[in-house]
């Protein structure tokens, strides 16, 4: 059995003290993955640093009609909120389709994001993992690896990013707000937090140590863009994502003002669709258009042995979802 | 109904009631207490140790790091752990030699005060191995498969009638086709858990255990640890699900019994979730290659069933999965048979209708096959293929009521016939149907009723409540022998000591304790007759044993059936395939409590719903285990995935059964289910898949190609 030292920090400040005294800490939210991985042996922290009670539990207006969501604004909470659903149906669903109930009434919007992969290698410490013990191989590439990455996976690791919430932040470019001691603040663009595997697949996000998520940032929906996510599961909920898909389209009659398109189930982290989006910007997204732009972005996938199926799934998920959204948004010249 | 108004008019049978089951309010309220949840006073905790490679031996144990975390009590190897005595099972032979037969086999035991202790202690413990090569693919062709002698439950593994290869080949119309169903896990809610506690005072071992029948784990630990059954008691007042995975007793209960003799002190064992896969058994993989050869109006002259599986290389255990085709429709020239090979995988076990349910996945498909291919009605086909006598034995049924189950259930599901598929959006619906069959096993058991001069009653019998409600049922044959209110009767399972019963497996535990308990009511009804005055302070008792009359060999064939119907919608844009509608007809015996007895017939539906389309477990080639180790990763329906199931019945009067008139029901839901999902899914998608489960990668790949059947391509 492996103490840890219990810290229930008041501050942020505070936070920041107690992780840089402590060796290997780490900080704990809502618990509903570090304390999975703790008791599996994945995580052995020196000290838990609670920031649960932090004042970070708001959902503010932004000037400009963005919100600020406080990171550890609750999962279930983010969801029903009537701005969230109003104005970015696709986070309301994003958050709806991940877990359940009960671990959403309790996962953290910070939590959320650091989540890590549910590959079985990574949560089995009697066999080989470069993202738990780098250097150790990956026992996917070879194994059992239906769920794995298509997408920018590299040597190192083919592990994908499960959350379904962060997919929908890439897709609405939202930012996560950090605090990293001393007063020291700095901004990331969610599709900039995590991390392709490279040679370094032991960073899931470019957090540095004794970084604290204090907040994301949602910016102003543009009036008349309509948003969709869509993910396909094994089974009807309480899975994670085969694949996913969100959608941001904004049409100017009839044409794609703006479109902002993101995988999840793909890859190490959200897939920001950007070649497809500028295919797809300024042109009327006729079925034949929209399959084309989906395809030259899907044309970088490298499927593993078992797993080929994901690109035409992921293909046939974004067509549907901007055909609908097209179809919603009113007629197509 | 209020849950309180339970007593009923005695006038009319209580036989039959919709009686509430007894524990509910202890079992929802956490008042009930399970096999880990015993807190004996100074009571310790073990954790086990998984061998990490897949077939080798042990070549050194280094407990040095375990042994000195506070609050260890001991590390138990294969070089210090007690000898155990014999039994008939290898996987019980824990610690008793050097050879890792498959990955996860138990190579140490840690013990210590508290369950972290133990859990710190046993990752703490440094195991070093000879690995040797290992394989755990089954294929057809394999090197290692033999044809057994026996399959599970004692049946021939081949049999053969006629000359079905050259009836086959003059059959006008043919079905050829291969089917695999993967290995699937039980995964009840409540996982495997023993607390023991070794008296050394009086040499007495009382063991609580999460477990499917105590008379059983009593007498073979008996033997494990060599005392006499007397000086063991075994208890299992609640059991949180087993579908065959404690049927009898497994590595937990052994170890935990080891603990217990080793520190003196009370020790519990709860297996974590991510250990089961590997340690408590499974369905085996069943490859299935399916012969059909019929006439053009639907006879069938020519049916082979051949069944390829893997067991481990400790033990042989065969899923009997061609058996069910010997029962099912009466087809001339016929064989049915299985073959085997060891592997070094976990050893497979019962799992919620061995035999039946992969093979009824495949013989029904097939029949939906040759539906196809005669264009025929699916109802039809398999009405023309009724038989009148037990296909393989000759013996005349003691009830089969197949053909009204599936006139019954088409009617009130509304079955389509070979109307084609519908379209809504991307979706594509359809229907499908098969049929269940399930056999009416018996085993003896003893029972003692007991008359109180207060006018209550005790009846006592080792049954063991499941979940499935036995408890009530028991209670209401109880009430119904003697004559009496149900609130009057209390009845006393789940103990050892009590007359010994049967586990609760193979749906004979109702037709078993129940004719027991029926016998020991009736002797007592017919003593208190013949008692005149008040009774006697210590009250009046009786006792039955069935042995004999359980044991006659019936001259009839006897088995429940049933049909099912299923509307399934397939997602073209994912491949996501959802039930939308379950319907199923049983027919077996009388049903003694609609309300329980409802509840088992959907559990089996929903868990056959599981293997259509989301349970799989997949073999590892590189590291030899189940990659499934968790709920997160085997996924058993959700309850968004559970539709609207109906389940109705036609109350049989046979005779020919025991005194209640029952046949077991527990297992025939989830039999056939699977097939009626997947033949639902070719009706809507024009697309035959003939491997389980219907995952979206599968379906969305058929899906991307051509269709493969004429019948959906009509949609």
């Amino acid at each position: 059995m492996k103490p840890f030292a219990y810290v229930r920090a008041t501050t942020l400040e505070e936070a920041a003290d107690a992780y840089a005294a402590h060796p290997g800490s780490r900080y704990l939210a809502g618990g509903t993955n570090l304390v999975d991985l703790m008791k599996l042996g994945i995580e052995a922290p020196g000290a838990l640093i609670d920031i649960s009670r932090l004042p970070m539990e708001e959902i503010g207006e932004l000037p400009g009609g963005g919100l600020r969501v406080g990171a550890n604004v609750r999962n279930s909470d983010l969801a029903a909120d009537p701005r969230v659903r109003e104005r970015y149906p696709l986070l309301s669903q994003a958050l709806l389709s991940g877990a359940s109930g009960q671990l959403r009434n309790v996962a953290t919007t910070g939590g959320n994001l650091l989540q890590r992969t549910r590959c079985g290698y990574f949560q089995d410490l009697s066999k080989p993992c470069n993202k738990r013990e780098p250097g150790s191989g990956c026992g996917a590439r070879e194994g059992i690896h239906r769920d794995h990455a298509v997408l920018g996976h590299s040597e190192q690791c083919i592990a994908t990013q499960p959350s379904d919430m962060a997919v929908a932040l890439a897709a609405l470019d939202a930012e996560v707000e950090l605090y990293g001691g001393g007063g020291t603040t700095r901004t990331v663009a969610v599709t900039e937090f995590h991390r392709l595997p490279g040679d370094h697949p032991e960073q899931d996000t470019v957090i540095r140590p004794g970084e604290i998520i204090t907040a994301v940032v949602l910016p102003a929906a543009a009036p008349g863009a309509v948003s969709l996510y869509r993910k396909a599961r094994e089974r009807t909920s309480y899975a994670f994502a085969l694949a996913s898909v969100a959608v941001l389209l904004d049409l100017d009659d009839g044409r794609v003002r703006r479109v902002a398109l993101a995988f999840g189930g793909l890859a190490h982290r959200p897939w920001r669709a950007t070649t497809a989006e500028a295919r797809l910007t300024g042109a009327a997204p006729q079925p034949d258009t929209v399959r084309a732009a989906v395809e030259a972005e899907l044309a970088q996938a490298r499927p593993l042995r078992d797993n080929a199926y994901k690109v035409p799934l992921a293909r046939n998920l974004a067509c549907q979802a901007i055909a609908a959204l097209a179809h919603s948004a009113g007629p197509v010249p | 109904m209020s849950p309180t108004s339970t007593t009923l008019d005695t006038t009319t049978s209580v036989l039959g009631a919709p009686v509430p089951r007894r524990e509910g309010r202890e079992k929802v309220t956490g008042a009930a207490r399970y096999a880990a949840e015993q807190h004996l006073p100074r009571r310790a905790h073990a954790w086990p140790v998984p061998a990490t490679v897949a077939r080798g031996r042990v070549t050194a144990v280094d407990t040095a790091a375990a042994l000195a975390l506070p609050g260890v009590l001991g590390v138990l190897t294969p070089y210090d752990a007690p000898r155990l005595g014999p039994s008939d099972d290898p996987t019980l032979q824990l610690l008793q030699d050097l050879r890792v037969p498959h990955r996860g086999w138990y190579v140490a035991l840690a013990i210590a005060d508290t369950l972290e202790q133990a859990r710190a202690a046993a990752d703490a413990v440094r195991v070093t191995y000879e690995a040797e090569p290992h394989d755990v693919t089954l294929r057809e062709g394999h090197p290692g498969l033999y044809t057994p002698e026996q399959a599970n439950g004692g049946y021939p593994a081949h049999r053969e009638q006629g000359d079905p290869d050259a009836a086959f080949a003059a059959a006008p119309v043919r079905v050829d086709v291969v089917y695999s169903v993967p290995p699937l896990h039980n995964h009840a809610m409540e996982p495997h858990a023993a607390t023991a506690d070794w008296d050394a005072g009086s040499g007495h071992l009382t063991v609580y255990d999460s477990c499917q029948g105590t008379t059983v784990v009593r007498s073979v630990l008996a033997g494990l640890f060599e005392l006499p059954e007397d000086r063991i008691t075994v208890l299992s007042e609640h059991v949180g699900g087993g579908f065959g995975s404690k049927g009898t007793p497994r590595p937990h209960v052994v170890l935990a019994v080891m603990a217990t003799r080793h520190c003196g002190r009370p020790v519990t064992l709860a297996l974590p979730r991510q250990h089961m896969a590997a340690v408590v058994g499974h369905r085996a993989p069943t490859l299935h290659h399916v012969r059909l050869g019929a006439r053009p109006d639907g006879t069938l002259t020519s049916l082979t069933h051949e069944v390829t599986t893997h067991t481990s290389q400790i033990r042989e255990f065969v899923e009997q999965a061609a058996v069910p085709a010997r029962v099912m429709y009466a087809a001339p020239d016929n064989r049915t048979t299985h073959r085997v090979t060891a592997l070094d995988v976990p050893t497979p076990s019962w799992m919620r209708a061995p035999g039946e349910t992969p093979g009824m996945y495949a013989l029904e498909s097939a029949m939906d096959e040759l539906a196809d291919a005669l264009g025929m009605d699916p109802v039809e086909l398999r009405v023309r293929n009724d038989a009148a006598t037990e296909p393989d034995s000759g013996r005349p049924f003691s009830s089969r009521h197949l053909v009204e189950c599936l006139r019954d259930g088409a009617r009130r599901f509304g079955w389509p016939g070979r109307r084609p598929p519908r379209h809504e959006g991307p979706l594509l619906i359809g229907a499908g149907v098969a049929a269940a069959t399930y056999p009416v096993y018996i085993a003896p058991a003893g029972a003692r009723a007991h008359a109180r001069p207060d006018g209550s009653y005790l009846v006592e019998v080792n049954a063991t409540d499941i979940g499935t409600g036995a408890r009530t049922v028991l209670s209401q044959i109880a009430a119904d022998a003697l004559g009496v209110p149900l609130d009057s009767v209390s009845v006393a399972i789940g103990n050892s000591s009590l007359p010994a019963g049967p586990v609760a497996g193979g749906s004979t535990g109702t037709a078993s304790w129940g004719w027991a308990v029926h016998d020991a009511c009736s002797a007592l009804t017919d003593r208190l007759a013949g008692h005149h005055g008040p009774l006697p302070a210590a009250g009046l008792s009786a006792s039955a044993d069935t042995t004999q009359s359980a044991k006659q060999k019936s001259p009839y064939a006897r088995h429940a059936f049933g049909a099912h119907f299923a509307e399934v919608q397939a997602d073209t844009v994912t491949g996501e395939v959802r039930v939308r509608r379950l319907l199923g007809v049983f027919a077996a015996g009388h049903i003694l409590n609609p309300r329980t007895a409802r509840s088992q017939l959907v559990g089996g539906m929903v868990m056959g719903l599981g293997m259509a389309l989301t349970e799989h477990s997949a073999l590892d080639p590189a590291f030899g285990d189940f990659a499934e180790r968790d709920l997160a990763a085997y996924h058993v329906p959700a309850n968004a995935d559970v539709p609207a199931i109906e389940a109705h019945w036609i109350d049989e009067h046979d005779k020919h059964l025991n005194p209640m008139g029952s046949k077991g029901i527990g297992e025939i839901g989830i039999v056939g289910t699977a097939a009626a999902i997947g033949n639902a899914v070719c009706q809507a998608t024009g697309r035959r898949f003939r491997e389980l489960p219907l995952t979206p990668d599968r379906v969305l790949a058929a899906l991307e190609g051509e269709p493969t059947t004429a019948a959906g391509a009509a949609g």
